[in-house]
């Protein structure tokens, strides 16, 4: 398995790169294009903000080669935290920004309707919506680790895979066919992030 | 539901880990990694690494070393210690930290608060507050516990939260390594004050200590190292009675 994790400027590399190690994979660092056609499966991390990644990843041409990789050989695709944002329509943090467009929704703030601290800091439960193979020995209702202040809302309901209660509910895991998006950090996830890239590795 | 996360906090000079009593008398605990893959196998919620000599020896942190340590955690890590520029911070995440804390140089250059939040977003940066009682009132100190500051932690926490602070760890330097429980009122004061996460620190000395500093205390997580380094008490155990106390944990 040739796992590639795309460097684009947006921070936390390395502990992807240690966590597919330990979950069975070949993880590579790419920072072009052009190393991406080693690639089985895809990788895209990153911290950060919204439009500094679209722009980051349009500056090292990565987004048309990304594209026929994914859309075109669908080779499968994990989007984490800001790397699932990505996949959006659209983006509202600090300004409108155009995301990638795989899946069909909006990234925006998360609007405490309580006394919620943003960002959501912290081991929250994942709850599984559909079946996927992405959740093969992973038990219900178990916690990952999310740090974030927007979320991804989808305009179709079949790509919501699995939500997560804070300010409201918000969708944690979405999907579609071969494009997966997680709100939370798997390789920071201990035993069940683990789990959870093994079985993006097995797709 | 998030869960009120329990941090065993990882006080180090050179790659010695050290624990003292008020920010003093350090005595060696171990070994650093041996301890880290000890709580990676014990899926503890969250690690603090601190180290205590970088800022007062004026020097950056020891990147080669969080490297090393950050890939045995499979959980998150917040590093702090000698940090006082972007490329510290960018250096640091880029090996594997998933926060940085800040403390002296949160007091000595502000802006960098908001530059590292700009930059980096909020959520990957703590600002470590310490705080000594000083003629019975509260007051924030710097380069590990050394130097005044006449802050006040209330008014300091405020700052830091409007300049884009994601969360405090607030230490009591006065009962920190004391086991004699966290100090509550000024818990209580700071986290009423800011809407961020607010994780006590400083006094843990047994299971109640720390259900009392969430539900009296009002904090997000606690912090503790002596009560796991020199006594038989877990994190997991500490979080099974924080659960049958009605506060929601990772078990």
């Amino acid at each position: 398995m040739n796992v590639a994790i795309i460097d684009y400027g947006m921070g936390n590399l390395d502990s992807a790169k240690r966590a597919i190690e330990e979950a069975g994979g070949n993880p590579y660092i790419i920072k072009n294009s052009k190393d991406l056609k080693y690639a089985t499966h895809i990788i895209l991390p990153g911290d950060g903000a919204f439009p500094d990644a679209m722009t980051n990843l349009k500056k090292a041409n990565l987004v048309e080669s990304l594209k026929s990789k994914v859309l075109g050989e669908h080779i499968p695709f994990l989007g984490i935290c800001l790397g699932m944002q990505l996949l959006a329509d659209t983006g509202y943090e600090g300004r409108q920004m155009k995301g990638l467009g795989w899946i069909k929704g909006e990234v925006k703030r998360l609007i405490p309707p309580k006394k919620e601290a943003i960002p959501h800091i912290g081991w929250n439960e994942v709850n599984f919506i559909k079946k996927s193979p992405l959740f093969k020995d992973i038990g219900a209702g178990k916690d990952f680790y999310f740090v974030h202040s927007f979320h991804f809302i989808c305009k179709y309901k079949n790509n919501i895979l699995a939500q997560t209660s804070y300010c409201g509910k918000f969708n944690s895991i979405i999907g579609n066919n071969n494009i997966f998006g997680v709100q939370f950090h798997p390789e920071k996830s201990q035993k069940a992030g683990l789990q959870l890239l093994k079985n993006f590795l097995t797709l | 539901m998030l869960k009120t996360r329990v941090i065993p906090t990882m006080l180090y000079k050179d790659t010695t880990l050290v624990k003292g009593a008020s920010f003093d008398s350090w005595r060696i605990v171990g070994s650093l990694m041996q301890t880290v893959k000890v709580y990676n196998m014990r899926e503890v919620d969250e690690l603090i690494f601190l180290d205590i000599s970088a800022s007062r020896q004026k020097r950056h942190p020891d990147f080669e070393l969080v490297d090393d340590f950050a890939d045995e955690c499979f959980m998150p890590l917040t590093v702090g210690g000698g940090i006082s520029n972007i490329e510290d911070t960018r250096k640091l995440l880029s090996v594997g930290a998933d926060k940085i804390s800040l403390n002296s140089a949160a007091v000595l250059t502000p802006a960098l608060i908001s530059k590292i939040a700009a930059k980096f977003g909020s959520q990957c940066l703590v600002i470590s507050i310490d705080v000594k009682k000083t003629k019975g009132k509260y007051e924030v100190f710097i380069h590990s516990g050394t130097e005044p500051t006449g802050l006040d932690p209330v008014d300091f926490a405020t700052i830091v939260e409007s300049l884009g602070a994601g969360e405090i760890l607030l230490t009591s330097i006065d009962l920190d390594g004391t086991m004699k429980g966290y100090d509550i009122k000024l818990t209580k004061k700071v986290s009423q004050a800011v809407s961020i996460p607010v994780i006590a620190s400083g006094g843990a000395g047994s299971y109640q200590d720390m259900y009392k500093a969430v539900a009296q205390g009002g904090a997000s997580a606690i912090a503790a190292a002596s009560i796991f380094h020199f006594t038989q008490k877990t994190p997991l155990e500490a979080k099974k009675y924080l659960h049958g106390k009605g506060i929601a944990t990772r078990i």
